[in-house]
């Protein structure tokens, strides 16, 4: 009954914005941050009756580094769990508390393929505390979190840690299948005799290592090669796609110099300096960028090494509570975590639009328009990905013909979207990603002001996931 | 099976054909920048920047040929744009997606009536693409699509070539397979820019070769990957990317930035090396020529000119070699065997559509019944096309067969990497295997594939009719088996039909469809659509004993065996039947059916048809049978089969069985050619009863059946084409000479003795 009272009201927006507008007549963004007395109205109509409240409490994230770099000799479960300790310590969460672990990681060690207790058991949780590992590519800390929000809102648990890790220093190579065959076929084998004739059909070619697979497994097509098509597709040019990469890297140096990155905290290396900051933040020139030769369509492609977000190591966690149990617990939430969508599309020739096909979703499901978002926070792949997302947000024709939609969505205004930087700077280890997105804008809103943010990325095999924050009232 | 062999090279023109129904049609775009266009129908062409890009869209029709209407017109805009100051490069490209340039003009050639007609237009071809290679502004083709023949010689012409890496992106050079050779400069130019040994095989196979491999042997500069949808659909932009694509490439050759010359691997090095010594060359001439004269019989004279004329240009010099290009093209369209080839293209054409409309409802489940060679087959080509296939046996280890064949099938195009494992997964789930008739309320159609017993085929009949839903046909594989003796214990006659498909299925490309007089028009168009959809050129005939083919077959196979009992060893029919033009011999034929098949069918068709059927002894057969000679699939027939040794030697058991049948040959009608055309002649005279009966309904269909089902010689473009190009007149005289010998199994049907009376000929 209520919710449809509110649905009403949501749907006389006109009123209320005059409202506001006549109280702050100020920017647009001042004025969201203004009247918290309309605030409180809006924003119980994300609040779902008979739905528990999920908030945000903290965020952290160790910084992401270039791979290869000051985390190369570590091991996932090592950057795991120096994001899990710095939660513990920010937020002096009692260990006994946490009901579950859930962590995203997409290429596993295979030493370490439940990463999640490992490093869990290592941080100082409580070895009563279960905990499981979630893989969906890009999405996996976005999968790890919802999978949280799950287990809250049907009332299992009261108090998750999710997070992500990523260590692309190192990646499993294997022995070919068959010598793997053959050594396991030694094992069993059992004279001398079968021996000797197991190693007589031995090969040199059995010695070509297997390397983890870098392309879609589906179409064996490489991600920045789709993302090149996907570009062409939507005819972006290599110069917008520069533009925005250095739009990317700028915005996160000013970031990170004005020290708004705050979920970022310092990580003593073992043997090594105590890193501080994300170090693949480095803002070139368009002349600079110009002169790279495209990485995977060669030698015309327009999907460089500037404008692609580039190999990262690094770990995120977050602590989410139901809001009843943080308010007893005398937290203050950062941020409301509401509404979700995950969806999935071809993976050949839309693998990267995920977004495109989240953000209408999503939007629709918590009864927004884009207008009402604040703070946007894209997964940023390539560039070419995010600005063949904004052409296909922005087309008519394809909401219509590919989405099944009566009409487009738009596309976000660039002065709400990433402001702090993105993937394409900051770095992306594919399974924390998630985390930092959420918190950059859970942050943003209490920082910028304003209400909603949304969350989007694209993941490989075609798959997509949008998220709608909404920020914790001060 | 074998038939195959010999027919895999014309299945190659069903690629080409297909690419007909593909191109939809593509509304060009105007230029914002246009400078000249005027009222041109098959082109236009805009200037971006300084590239003249020239779009070729012939009106009203799905590709683009090489007609003189098209190359004037292109030629008066390459001339303004060897004029003007504005431009330094040029782009061609086709507007039509699915479609570069199809090739020449068929009908151009046909039309000319003296091979000087046809060496004239050869000529104007060389001297066009002359002018192109030798032109002072670089001209990039962007080929998307079908580029074939003339289509192809145009792309080397050009200083560029781009190409879109797709499946329907095919180049090649298919004219060998219509008795002709490559005539505007293509039998000079593509030695020098792929090679010899590759560009004799280009020519000699008439092989479609796609973009990706194109690329490796230096056909092409450069691939363009096809776009998925952005703001418009994925053909319309994919085009755009490939033109803006070559745009960038003209404009990096106009200035020199980009080289012309092509870095050569190792062996393209090495191969080049080897053949600048004349020895080599020479040695080369000489192998290819003997394997072309093993292959082709020398019956088709297309091959052993091209290589005449390779080397023509490749020992004397350029202008040695087009002259010699364009005189053998002149010769070569003049020559029956051509005609007859060209005679086959069009029948095929014809055969790929559906002349029965578009049925009521899309056929989208269907089962089959009975897993053995025959019903995995046709789940085989089923699934590959997407259509949900459901595959029911009786017992499990038949099944399992059957699904192993199926997994097989398919398995064997990924190691030809002509599918990805992953799309093999995805295709080999279409199939569902069973046991019973589960799920089978969901099929729109049965295809019986069950043992060749009206009896069994009966009950299974009865039993589908129980679970099948309304509208659902049930579709009766069978080679001789009437199909209204089949339908008559059906409750709905109207959807009984026969589909004849020939083993292997996925090899084979013939489907003869039957109707009986109560099979409704829907059910036939359904069964047309089915077997269009699987890939398979289409007869559709009237029932009737052993209906077209086997029909047809039957008495030939009749003569064979009172050969062999006139003393005529299986070697030597084999000889003399591939020595016509079958691709296989005779003897061998009937050991690949199995020796039990041709006797049943014998046995049957002797009954419905009498004395014209007559001539060997069933005793023969019988005998065989009783000894377990039946054939490849009992390891013995007339020749002894042993796993994995391709070469085979005689059955020595034989000698005694055919001994003991031996009759007297007749001496005035028992010479090699004698020999060739007693069993010709008998094929030739069932066909045109069939027409004549009004089993076909047309000769094109007669023509098509005979060569894509039962390997009928293509050189001469099947039993109608046959006769009208060797005369009917000369038919009937034969026929009477061997009717005088052996009776009433030769006696010319009316159709015939009224052709050759009138002058008329089958196909006008």
């Amino acid at each position: 009954m209520t919710s449809i009272l509110t649905y009403t009201f949501k749907n006389l927006p006109s009123s209320t914005w005059a409202l506001r507008f006549s109280l702050r007549p100020l920017s647009c963004s001042s004025q969201l941050r203004a009247a918290p007395a309309v605030q409180t109205s809006t924003k119980k109509t994300l609040a779902k009756p008979n739905v528990r409240n999920i908030v945000v409490v903290e965020g952290v994230r160790i910084p992401f580094l270039l791979s290869g770099t000051s985390y190369k000799d570590l091991m996932p479960h090592d950057l795991a769990r120096a994001a899990l300790s710095s939660l513990l310590i920010k937020t002096n969460v009692p260990k006994e508390v946490v009901d579950y672990i859930i962590f995203g990681t997409v290429i596993q060690e295979v030493k370490t393929s439940n990463v999640a207790r490992e490093a869990a058991l290592g941080a100082g949780f409580s070895d009563k505390t279960p905990a499981h590992t979630v893989t969906m590519a890009c999405i996996s800390a976005n999968q790890a979190m919802t999978t949280g929000v799950g287990l809250i809102a049907s009332g299992q648990s009261d108090v998750i840690v999710a997070g992500g890790v990523e260590l692309m220093s190192d990646v499993p190579i294997r022995h070919s299948r068959k010598m793997r065959k053959m050594m396991l076929d030694l094992n069993k084998a059992k004279t001398l005799g079968q021996r000797l004739s197991l190693i007589s059909k031995f090969r040199l070619n059995f010695l070509t290592p297997e390397l983890p697979a870098v392309a879609e497994f589906s179409t064996s097509e490489t991600m920045g090669h789709s993302a090149d098509r996907l570009a062409a597709s939507f005819a972006v040019s290599r110069l917008e796609q520069d533009e925005y990469a250095l739009r990317s890297h700028k915005l996160a140096k000013k970031a990170q110099d004005e020290g708004l990155l705050s979920d970022v905290v310092p990580f003593k290396v073992p043997g090594k300096e105590t890193v501080t900051k994300d170090n693949g933040i480095r803002p070139s020139s368009l002349e600079q960028m110009a002169k790279l030769k495209p990485a995977f369509v060669k030698p015309y492609g327009t999907v460089t090494a500037a404008n692609s977000s580039f190999l990262t190591d690094g770990a995120s966690a977050m602590l989410i509570m139901a809001e009843d149990k943080a308010l007893a617990m005398g937290y203050k939430p950062k941020a409301y975590l509401r509404d979700f969508v995950y969806v999935s599309q071809d993976p050949k020739d839309q693998l990267l639009l995920g977004p495109t096909y989240a953000t209408p979703k999503v939007l629709e499901k918590a009864g927004l328009t884009l207008k009402d978002i604040d703070a946007f926070e894209f997964h940023e792949a390539f560039s070419g990905q995010i600005l063949a997302n904004f052409k296909a947000m922005d087309s008519d024709w394809f909401a219509q013909n590919y989405m099944g939609r009566k009409a487009k969505v738009g596309s976000p205004p660039l002065e709400k979207f990433n402001n702090w930087g993105g993937s394409l700077s900051l770095g992306h280890p594919f399974g924390a990603t998630g985390c930092r997105l959420v918190m950059a804008a859970a942050n943003r809103l209490r920082k910028e002001g304003g209400q909603f943010g949304l969350v989007a990325a694209c993941a490989a095999g075609g798959q997509g996931h949008a998220m709608i924050v909404e920020t914790y009232p001060k | 099976m074998v038939a195959s062999r010999a027919i895999g090279c014309l299945r190659r023109f069903a690629n080409a054909s297909r690419t007909l129904h593909h191109c939809s049609g593509y509304i060009c775009r105007n230029f914002s920048r246009s400078s000249a266009l005027l009222a041109r129908s098959h082109i236009n062409y805009g200037i971006k920047d300084d590239v003249a890009v020239i779009r070729i869209n012939s009106p009203n029709s799905k590709v683009n040929t090489l007609n003189q209407e098209l190359q004037s017109e292109f030629m008066e805009v390459m001339n303004e744009i060897w004029a003007s100051d504005q431009v330094k490069s040029a782009v061609l490209i086709s507007s039509k997606p699915g479609c570069f340039i199809a090739g020449a003009d068929i009908n151009m050639i046909a039309a000319c009536k003296t091979p000087q007609e046809v060496t004239r237009l050869s000529q104007e071809g060389q001297k066009m693409f002359e002018k192109l290679e030798n032109s002072p502004k670089p001209i990039v083709a962007a080929i998307s699509g079908s580029c074939l023949g003339g289509g192809l010689e145009l792309a080397i012409s050009c200083q560029y070539r781009i190409a879109t890496k797709d499946k329907k992106t095919v180049l090649g050079v298919p004219e060998v397979l219509l008795g002709i050779l490559p005539g505007a400069g293509g039998t000079q130019r593509l030695p020098q820019m792929v090679g010899v040994p590759a560009a004799f095989d280009m020519m000699l196979t008439g092989r479609n070769i796609r973009a990706d491999r194109a690329k490796k042997m230096g056909l092409v500069d450069q691939l363009v990957e096809p776009l998925g949808p952005g703001v418009k659909p994925p053909e319309e932009r994919t085009i755009e990317y490939l033109e803006e694509i070559a745009v960038t490439f003209a404009k990096g050759l106009a200035d020199k930035k980009i080289s012309l010359k092509r870095s050569k691997g190792l062996m393209d090095k090495l191969t080049s090396y080897a053949m600048g010594i004349p020895f080599v060359r020479q040695q080369v001439y000489k192998k290819v020529e003997e394997q072309v004269r093993k292959q082709t019989k020398g019956l088709y004279p297309a091959p052993l000119k091209i290589i005449d004329v390779v080397k023509t240009g490749l020992e004397e010099g350029k202008d040695a070699g087009y002259l010699s290009e364009s005189q053998k093209f002149g010769e070569l369209a003049m020559t029956r065997e051509s005609k007859a080839l060209i005679g086959l293209y069009h029948g095929q054409v014809l055969c790929k559509k559906n002349k029965f409309g578009t049925p009521q409802r899309e056929v989208k489940n269907i089962a089959v019944l009975g897993a053995g060679l025959m019903g995995a087959g046709i789940a085989q080509v089923s699934v590959d096309k997407g259509l949900k296939t459901i595959l029911k046996d009786a017992t499990l280890t038949g099944l399992s067969r059957g699904q192993q064949q199926v997994f097989k099938g398919l398995n064997d195009k990924v190691k030809k990497k002509t599918l990805t494992s992953f799309e093999r997964d995805f295709i080999f789930n279409n199939l569902t295997g069973q046991l019973d008739y589960q799920g089978f309320e969901k099929a729109d159609m049965v295809i019986e594939a069950v043992f060749e017993d009206i009896n069994l085929k009966h009950k299974v009949l009865k039993e589908v009719e129980e679970v099948i839903p309304a509208h659902c046909v049930f579709a009766s594989n069978t080679s001789a088996l009437p199909i209204n003796e089949i339908a008559s214990v059906s409750k709905r006659p109207e959807k009984v039909i026969g589909m004849h498909y020939f083993s292997p299925v996925d090899k084979m490309q013939l489907l003869e469809i039957i109707t009986t007089p109560k099979t409704s028009k829907d059910t036939t168009a359904s069964a047309v659509a089915v077997g269009l959809k699987q890939g398979k050129v289409i007869i559709v005939v009237k029932d009737g004993p052993g209906f077209y083919t086997t029909r047809c077959l039957a008495p030939m196979m009749s003569e064979v065996i009172r050969i062999l009992q006139e003393g005529i060893g299986p070697k030597k029919l084999d000889s003399l039947t591939t020595g016509f033009g079958f691709p296989v011999g005779a003897a061998t034929l009937v050991d690949e059916v199995g020796v039990d098949v041709a006797k049943h069918v014998a046995e049957d068709l002797g009954k419905a048809f009498g004395e014209r059927f007559a001539g060997g002894s069933l005793e023969l057969l019988k005998q065989m049978v009783s000894k377990g000679f039946l054939g490849r699939k009992s390891g013995k027939g007339f020749y002894v089969y042993k796993e994995g040794v391709k070469s085979k030697d005689l059955n020595s058991d034989m000698d005694s069985v055919l001994a003991g049948l031996q009759v007297s040959p007749k001496p005035e009608v028992s010479s090699d050619e004698d020999i060739q055309y007693r069993l010709v002649s008998r094929f030739v005279n069932e066909a045109a009863l069939c027409l004549q009966e009004e089993i076909l309904a047309t000769p094109a269909e007669g023509d098509i059946g005979a060569v894509f089902g039962l390997g009928f010689p293509p050189c001469l473009g099947g039993p109608f084409r046959f006769v009208d190009l060797y005369g009917a007149q000369k038919i009937v005289d034969r026929l009477r000479r061997y009717e005088a010998a052996y009776g009433k199994q030769f006696t010319p049907c009316q159709l015939l003795i009224d052709q050759a009376s009138a002058g008329k000929k089958f196909y006008q």
